[in-house]
């Protein structure tokens, strides 16, 4: 039993990676659009370079929420009930993005209008994931039932707003990483300025949210493993850095991926066995106490077990197909 | 006001916007397999063109039917959350197994659909569009598995008030999965066929793209004839099983309040709970015992079995037989569509292509008073005999945060909605000569 609650805690963390890594490219893109893209061809080409994927990325943030429910379901309902407020503007901004490249592309007359809404639709979510995130590794007020007893304003205070601007940053940066990756010229060019900048603040970023986490968090400085962590993001960076700067573009990727990973992997060794922090250590939800019955954690990993090969195996095929450089196509576009 | 009423009316609208759009899709995929199919068998540039425009659609609708649907994924933390404890160890996992297996597979390849026709082999595109179609099925069971696992819960005991899982394939397959299953997707084929119908009509009757018309609207009105007869089977299977599992639903669908033997088949009637009574009542005498056990002594139970525990009757009894009077005009409409077809006259004929474009929004009328009779007619239970609705919310949220986010569901999905018909309708205005373009 044990065992499959240990499983289901790593598989969570590994399905909201691949979130991550991979929504958090497209959401990127999404917010820095205006920065990037000047004309309505340029901006074509960007939503075009995430377009045939962003869907496929979100699913990653669906079937996470879904495995949550099903294998840890106290976690999801305390958490989706008491963080109600800001899931709801999560929800709102992520209805504007999806539909935003489509009706971008065919409602000529209010392209400012879903241009907007692409890049708010991206921001908003991209900043509020790290806010969530941190404050359930802070800790959150929980009733006996473990129902939240805070309210809007217990998630703004200052870690959780701390690790919210790192998850942007980030994003950010990813994005700027994957643009450089998929595009020519003037684009180009914007992104890796902007991916400069970012770089330069990422860090700052994060050592100041480790120093306040070490600070603040119940038993964080003595997880050896977090360390590691620690130092294999500071290490990742510098190496994204690195490449963005000879311009190997594919390097740059990789490596700004590998920071996605081990940030995920800083939260999870940090957070385990916890799922969430109490302000009341007794009241912490665990793996132990909160999950899904043997049987259910045993359906769930063979389910797992068939259908997530088979989903990484056909989702490395598609990227495949859409390998290279965008570019517009002759007579195309609205 | 009443936090459970909010809460109720929230997941009601913003279930039934979302369900405007995967019958759509699940249609729309089920049409395109079969063309893109034609297309790698004659290789005419016809069915390419055809299957073209209809996927630029199914990308449009696509996106909303995702948009809305991470809604509801999240809905059940959001406002139950708990019911999410108390079922969370049965109902969250066919919601991961829907991810992992079904919506995966139907986004990843949606994208080569959508951008890539000139990147893969014919073939890898056919099987992109089979998987599209395959995925957004599977999707449908997942979803329907966990739907029906709350009309007629199995699989299960009660441990410390909570639902925990005894036996997966009871639970899954429970005694109403397969029939509801059978009926959603039917009913998800005649709307993917009406709306490719309609669109060749309005082609025909406007005199443009003629020869694409004319192959899509026999391609359609068959598939609209056919499932629609095929709707008939299903739907009393459906009932059947209502009849055996869920009785009080069954009384509130025919508005029958006592006990009966020979119990008739109610045609029209006007449930009045208060009065526990329907008035202005006409049925056809014995005919709903005939039709659940084919001998009219059968004993059907009436509402008064029942006591409190009984849905709110006029509705139930009201979307239901919407339901079923349309399913009736379909079939009828299909069959006149199948006699043009027979007397090679179905493309001239203009008042049956007016006639299908009226139906469009009428399918969509059916299939959601078809899912409104489902769900109230389980009332008050959330899960059938285990759980009352009122029990489930989440007790943290105030009725001041669900009425926030009820009014802003209500305007983005109004925007959404408008701005929608706008773009489909340009798109098919566009036709599919430009369809061919892929990207934005």
């Amino acid at each position: 039993m044990e065992f499959l609650q240990i499983i289901w805690f790593v598989l969570i963390i590994v399905l909201l990676t691949g979130y991550s890594v991979l929504d958090g490219f497209d959401l990127g893109v999404g917010i820095l659009t205006p920065v990037l893209a000047k004309t309505d061809d340029e901006k074509r080409i960007l939503f075009n370079a995430i377009g045939p994927v962003w869907d496929g990325n979100e699913v990653w943030l669906l079937t996470g929420g879904g495995a949550l429910f099903a294998a840890f379901p106290p976690v999801y309902a305390t958490v989706f009930s008491g963080f109600y407020l800001a899931l709801m503007l999560v929800l709102f901004s992520l209805i504007f993005r999806a539909v935003s490249f489509e009706y971008w592309a065919h409602d000529v007359k209010f392209r400012k209008f879903w241009c907007r809404a692409a890049v708010v639709g991206s921001f908003i979510p991209s900043l509020l994931y790290g806010v969530a995130l941190g404050n359930v590794i802070l800790g959150i007020p929980l009733k006996n039932n473990f129902d939240f007893a805070g309210n809007f304003f217990t998630l703004l205070r200052p870690f959780p707003l701390l690790t919210g601007i790192l998850g942007l940053v980030m994003i950010l940066m990813h994005g700027s990483v994957f643009a450089i990756l998929k595009t020519e010229g003037d684009i180009k060019n914007r992104a890796i300025n902007i991916a400069k900048k970012l770089l330069m603040i990422f860090p700052v970023v994060f050592i100041l949210t480790v120093i306040l986490g070490a600070i603040q968090i119940q038993g964080a400085t003595s997880k050896i493993v977090a360390w590691i962590f620690v130092v294999l993001i500071l290490g990742f960076w510098f190496y994204t850095k690195k490449a963005v700067e000879s311009q190997e573009e594919g390097k740059a990727f990789t490596f700004s991926s590998l920071v996605n990973v081990s940030i995920m992997g800083l939260i999870a060794a940090v957070q385990f066995p916890v799922l969430v922090r109490a302000t009341n250590p007794e009241l912490n939800m665990t793996i132990f106490n909160s999950s899904s019955s043997k049987l259910t954690l045993t359906v769930m990993l063979i389910i797992a077990g068939i259908g997530m090969p088979i989903v990484i195996g056909y989702t490395i095929y598609v990227y495949r197909i859409f390998k290279g450089k965008v570019k517009l196509q002759e007579g195309e576009g609205y | 006001m009443d936090t459970v009423l909010l809460a109720r009316i929230q997941f009601a609208l913003t279930i039934g916007f979302h369900f405007l759009f995967p019958p759509t899709t699940l249609g729309l995929s089920f049409i395109i397999v079969i063309i893109e199919g034609m297309y790698l068998k004659t290789g005419k540039e016809l069915y390419k063109k055809i299957s073209s425009l209809l996927i630029k659609l199914l990308g449009l609708v696509f996106v909303i039917g995702t948009a809305t649907g991470i809604v509801m994924e999240f809905s059940f933390g959001n406002n139950w959350a708990e019911y999410s404890k108390m079922v969370g160890d049965i109902f969250g996992a066919p919601l991961a197994a829907e991810g992992v297996f079904a919506f995966f597979l139907e986004s990843v390849f949606l994208g080569v659909l959508v951008f890539a026709r000139n990147r893969v082999s014919k073939k890898a595109y056919w099987w992109s569009s089979f998987f599209v179609f395959f995925g957004s099925h599977l999707s449908g069971l997942w979803i329907i598995i966990a739907n029906s696992w709350m009309q007629t819960p199995a699989g299960y005991k009660i441990v410390n008030g909570k639902a925990v899982l005894t036996d997966f394939w009871a639970a899954a397959l429970n005694p109403s999965t397969i029939d509801r299953y059978v009926h959603v997707i039917l009913s998800a084929w005649i709307t993917g066929s009406i709306v490719a119908a309609a669109i060749a009509s309005y082609y025909l009757l406007k005199g443009i793209f003629k020869e694409y018309a004319k192959k899509l609207l026999t391609i359609s009105v068959i598939i609209f004839a056919v499932v629609s007869m095929l709707q008939l089977v299903s739907g009393h299977s459906s009932a059947n099983v209502v009849y055996k599992n869920q009785p009080a639903k069954l009384a509130a669908f025919e508005g029958l309040w006592e006990t009966k033997r020979n119990a008739p088949l109610s045609l029209f009637g006007i449930p009045v709970e208060k009065d526990k009574k329907t008035y202005f009542e006409i049925g056809i005498p014995g005919l709903l015992s005939y039709l659940v056990s084919w001998d009219t002594n059968t004993e059907v139970k009436g509402l008064n079995e029942f006591g409190e525990d009984i849905p709110p009757v006029f509705i139930t009894y009201a979307t239901y037989h919407t339901m079923i009077a349309l399913g009736t005009l379909f079939i009828l409409i299909g069959l006149i569509g199948l006699w043009l077809l027979f007397k090679k006259v179905l493309w001239e004929k203009k008042w049956y292509h007016i006639l299908l474009i009226i139906t469009t929004p009428l399918v969509y009328v059916a299939v959601q008073t078809g899912w409104m009779a489902a769900e109230i007619g389980r009332q008050p239970w959330i899960v059938y005999g285990v759980m009352k609705t009122s029990k489930a919310i989440s007790n943290v949220v105030p009725a001041g945060q669900i009425i926030f986010s009820l009014i802003m569901f209500i305007l983005i999905y109004i925007l959404l909605f408008v701005v929608f018909l706008k773009l489909f309708f340009k798109i098919v205005k566009k036709g599919p000569d430009s369809a061919e373009v892929q990207g934005y």
